[in-house]
């Protein structure tokens, strides 16, 4: 064998291990359902769970709670399933939250609560928005 | 409504598409052509459409810019992302705030660096614009904005499309020449001058990727495949050197804008240009040692036409919207998805087809590399360099895996991991100590063929120095964790090694210095990284067994102080004072109190209420009218020394209705270390209300009254004539009253008026002092007895919460990307002045 086939075998190795690595790593998008789920079963590991906020039927965001002195809140979150959740987070809420229409939280339940860690944001393309200032 | 420029923008748009493709089409008959006449035709044909193409495109960015910068509010992208009130230099954030701008600064960049090639090299002009006009095209048609009538297909998204045509609201049913009165401003967090110039330097580095890959492809087109690389790689070096400042940038932005606490947070759209970056790295490495030696050209063609497929592949990550779920800012989605997904494959699939049809033709060393050679080493460092980069890109792609594994009827869900930050580092530290002694190595390997024995021979002084250095700051910091020991005496060796390059290759050839000086910089970086990120450490801890508040969790009332205005707290070895709220004029610089300044019906003017000093410095007279923006609070807070006043910080909170509130920090940087300190909780409009029940006190004139505790006086009763600035009706009388109160420090002042009304009823204007949580209203004069009413309200003083963080040797990192950018820079001239040598020579 040539040692530049041998480096390139090396380099291969290499590149198989950080993908299986990384794939085990890797946290996953599951519904308040499952992330209940692990958590009861003892799994402290943070997930990721997609939604939107709660709205009424005149589409206003319900269930927002804050919290003291206004830097943090919670909100209940409705997942891809319809499962309905309160979310608390530990920051003030972050920008655009309230137009946001679909929300990505991550972090872990404890308890009958999800406390997210992290909230990440999707904002309305700018077609479907459709409303100006007068 | 200025139907005008919008059709002219979008005229000159249409042009540069259809010249674009006109161009690529001319140049790739010049290329193909045999005959030297007909090849000069078609060239000159290509070399003049180009110029057209890019006297259009310079066309669309001023029509653009005319829009923003005349607030035409009837157009979209005017409307969405300025107003009137934007400082002009902003209005250049407006032009690439959206997609379509950013489409155009990156079409832009092409059309110089084409115009700057047909210049320079009419050698290799056919084949590169070949691949420059075909490039262009496809960037020209994202921004197109044009419907194929038929099969309702939308080809770009136009900047400028009209606000009625944009948003389906009904008023443009009712009165369709509606114009809106102001924009909607621009995001807040990009109003920061460092958001004026890190897109264009990215976008710089993202369009000249373009350049070593056209003459990639042209090389392999022309079956010319040695000579690409030399014109190419003064233009690599130049995309390294843009590219990666362009990412330092962005990188700077976040860390005096964003309150996450540092310059890097592996977010999907950081990594989606620091893979590039890596792979471009490599690249330049592996053509240097071609250059040198004719090895690793089949390498330096795979990574070349890589470095620009990842560069597309990020575009498609950032604006295709498929990272919605992934990351914290990724553009809006603008339903160019399966336009960016097929330029992607054209240039992918054009890249792989010709380097895949011309591989056997390719030149490749048949002799085995020695352990001992440079190439062998520089190899390595490449193949590092592209496996750090793929560490990165898989969990990045995984929103694009989960979308692929959808397609196949798979459930595939993976997210990254929830510690983003933790999960990265990890990794790539490995890979950054590996680089670290491969360049200190390597770099002995490329200046002197030599052998085992003389390799430590070499080594000797640069090992000493590393261990020296090593001692000496782990007996100063006091670093303990094993990945950080090795990395940092990984880092200390590749800057002892390559000083001693430098010191020897200085002294002969200062030109060749320039691989010296970057890896000097690379070290210097990796230094300042593992101090100032993985030595932060949180300043402002709450020693007081106090708690902020009982619903806050254990963390936040742990790790920032709760200050009260004028009331001294000790942090990090300072006597620290909250000393209240400060606005900024627009045109000056400098804070001013907000109790020094009178409120008016616009929120945007403000009248001085007496002489303004700042640092000694008068900003303003008694009286003086002057703008202000509303939207932001400073909050000034002392750092003391033996009572000696060190310096002051300012941190900011705007409050922006469209955007939500955003704490942006403020930095003391000193030789050794940056504070960072950043607003977590400000005193909220409630807090701020939420008075005691009124206490009514009648007293004389100039008698001495207390105010929940404090020794007041009224000293004076007048009558005003102006209030807020306007003056006042006749019909109206206005009596203030000048109240002072001994505060701890000093004395304020407050002035509550009150208002008799002959025809309508009067009022009570009351006037508070935040430092001391006090509020006066002036209830009633009685000229009988000389007596006065005042009324007195409390409430908790102005108090702010903050969190401080002490980062170590950041300017260690700052340093080190200044020396790589020099590097760069040496590195781009000397490679510049072998190109131009060659071309002298009738070579090239």
């Amino acid at each position: 064998m040539k040692k530049s086939h041998i480096f390139l075998l090396i380099v291969l190795a290499s590149a198989v291990a950080i993908l299986i690595t990384t794939s085990r790593e890797a946290s996953t998008y599951v519904t308040f359902t499952e992330a209940y789920q692990m958590a009861s079963q003892g799994n402290t590991r943070s997930i990721h769970v997609v939604g939107e906020l709660k709205k009424n039927e005149q589409g206003e965001v319900v269930g927002i709670e804050p919290g003291a002195d206004k830097v943090s809140f919670s909100f209940i979150m409705v997942d891809d399933n319809g499962r309905e959740q309160t979310v608390f987070y530990n920051q003030p809420m972050p920008q655009d939250f309230m137009r946001s229409e679909k929300v990505v939280v991550i972090g872990r339940y404890k308890g009958n609560i999800f406390y997210a860690e992290k909230i990440l944001l999707k904002c309305p393309s700018k077609y479907q928005e459709n409303t100006v200032n007068v | 409504m200025h139907y005008f420029i919008g059709n002219l923008g979008h005229f000159f748009t249409v042009t540069s598409f259809v010249t674009a493709l006109l161009a690529a089409f001319s140049y790739y008959r010049a290329t193909r052509s045999q005959q030297p006449d007909i090849r000069q035709e078609w060239t000159t044909n290509g070399r003049i459409i180009f110029l057209i193409h890019s006297l259009a495109v310079l066309g669309t960015i001023l029509s653009l810019f005319v829009i923003i910068y005349n607030h035409y509010f009837e157009y979209y992208y005017a409307y969405t992302y300025s107003d009137r009130r934007l400082p002009a230099h902003y209005l250049f954030s407006t032009f690439w705030n959206g997609q379509e701008g950013s489409f155009l600064l990156w079409i832009f960049w092409h059309t110089i660096l084409g115009i700057i090639l047909i210049r320079t090299n009419r050698f290799w002009e056919a084949p590169v614009l070949t691949v420059f006009a075909a490039v262009q095209a496809f960037l020209t048609s994202m921004i197109l904005g044009v419907v194929i009538p038929g099969l309702e297909l939308k080809i770009g998204s136009s900047p400028f499309i009209l606000l009625r045509d944009a948003i389906n609201d009904p008023i443009f049913t009712v009165q369709p020449d509606f114009i809106p009165a102001d924009g909607q401003g621009l995001n807040p967090l990009l109003q920061n001058y460092w958001m004026v110039i890190h897109p264009p330097v990215l976008f710089l580095g993202f369009a000249s990727t373009l350049v070593p890959f056209s003459f990639c492809l042209a090389g392999l087109w022309t079956r010319k495949y040695r000579d690409w690389i030399r014109p190419a790689l003064p233009w690599a070096i130049f995309s390294g050197a843009s590219l990666g400042l362009g990412i330092l940038l962005g990188g700077y932005w976040a860390y005096e804008t964003l309150n996450f606490g540092g310059y890097w947070n592996w977010d999907p759209v950081e990594n989606a240009v620091y893979v590039p970056w890596l792979v471009l790295i490599a690249s330049i490495h592996t053509m240097i040692s071609f250059k040198n030696s004719q090895t690793a050209l089949k390498a330096s063609i795979v990574l070349v036409i890589a470095v620009f497929v990842l560069i597309l592949y990020s575009t498609f990550l950032t604006r295709s919207g498929v990272l919605g779920d992934a990351s914290v800012h990724s553009f809006t989605d603008l339903g160019l998805s399966g336009q960016l997904l097929i330029y992607l494959f054209f240039f992918l699939i054009a890249g792989a087809v010709l380097a895949g049809v011309r591989w056997k033709e390719i030149p490749s060393d048949e002799k085995e590399a020695s352990v001992y050679s440079r190439e062998f080493w520089i190899f390595i460092g490449a193949s590092v360099l592209c496996l750090m980069g793929f560490q990165v890109l898989v969990p990045t792609s995984f929103p694009v895996v989960n979308k692929v594994a959808g397609w196949f009827g798979l459930n595939s869900n993976l997210a990254t991991p929830a510690d983003q930050v933790a999960f990265y580092s990890r990794f790539q530290l490995w890979f950054a100590v590996a680089l670290a002694l491969l360049s200190g190595v390597g770099q002995f390997f490329w200046w002197k063929k030599i052998d085992k024995k003389q390799l430590f021979k070499e080594l000797y002084y640069p090992f000493l120095a590393t261990l020296v250095l090593f001692i000496l700051i782990i007996t100063l910091t006091k670093i303990y964790q094993p990945a950080y020991l090795i990395l940092l005496l990984a880092s200390l060796f590749t800057i002892s090694a390559n000083f001693k390059i430098l010191w020897s290759v200085f002294r002969n050839s200062p030109s060749l210095s320039g691989g010296a000086i970057a890896h000097i910089g690379v070290g210097l970086m990796l230094v300042g990284i593992l101090f100032s990120s993985g030595y932060s450490r949180v300043v402002s801890l709450n020693n007081t067994g106090m708690l902020i508040s009982r619903q806050l969790s254990e963390e936040f009332n742990r790790e920032n102080l709760l200050l009260f205005v004028n009331e001294p707290r000790e942090m990090f070895g300072y006597e620290i004072e909250y000393k209240g709220e400060r606005i900024e004029p627009r045109h000056k610089k400098g804070y001013i109190s907000k109790r020094d300044i009178e409120f008016t019906s616009n929120p945007y003017k403000v009248i001085a209420r007496k002489d303004i000093y700042y640092k000694g410095r008068k900003l303003f007279n008694k009286g003086d009218e002057f703008e202000i923006n509303p939207e932001n609070t400073f909050y000034e807070i002392e750092f003391r020394k033996n009572g000696e006043v060190k310096f002051v910080q300012y941190p900011r909170v705007q409050v922006n209705p469209q955007f939500g509130n955003m704490a942006s920090p403020d930095i003391t940087r000193k030789v050794s270390l940056d504070l960072y300190t950043h607003v977590s909780a400000p005193m909220t409009e409630e807090a701020k209300q939420d008075w005691s029940e009124r206490e009514e006190i009648r007293i004389k004139r100039n008698a001495l009254f207390f105010a929940n505790d404090y020794v007041a006086r009224v000293e004076e009763l007048m009558r005003v004539y102006n209030l807020a600035g306007e003056p006042l009706d006749s019909s109206f009388l206005a009596i203030k009253a000048r109240i002072t109160v001994e505060g701890e420090r000093e004395n304020y002042t407050a002035e509550p008026v009150l208002i008799f009304g002959t025809q309508s009823r009067g009022g009570l204007l009351a006037d508070e002092i935040p430092e001391l949580g006090l509020r006066f209203t002036l209830m009633n004069v009685h000229p009988q007895t000389d007596e006065l009413t005042i009324g007195v309200e409390s409430r908790q003083k102005d108090w702010v919460v903050i969190k401080a963080l002490e980062k170590p040797w950041v300017n260690i990192l700052w340093l080190g990307t200044a020396l790589l950018m020099t590097g760069f820079g040496i590195a781009i001239s000397r490679r510049f002045r072998e190109f131009r040598l060659m071309r002298e020579k009738g070579l090239e």
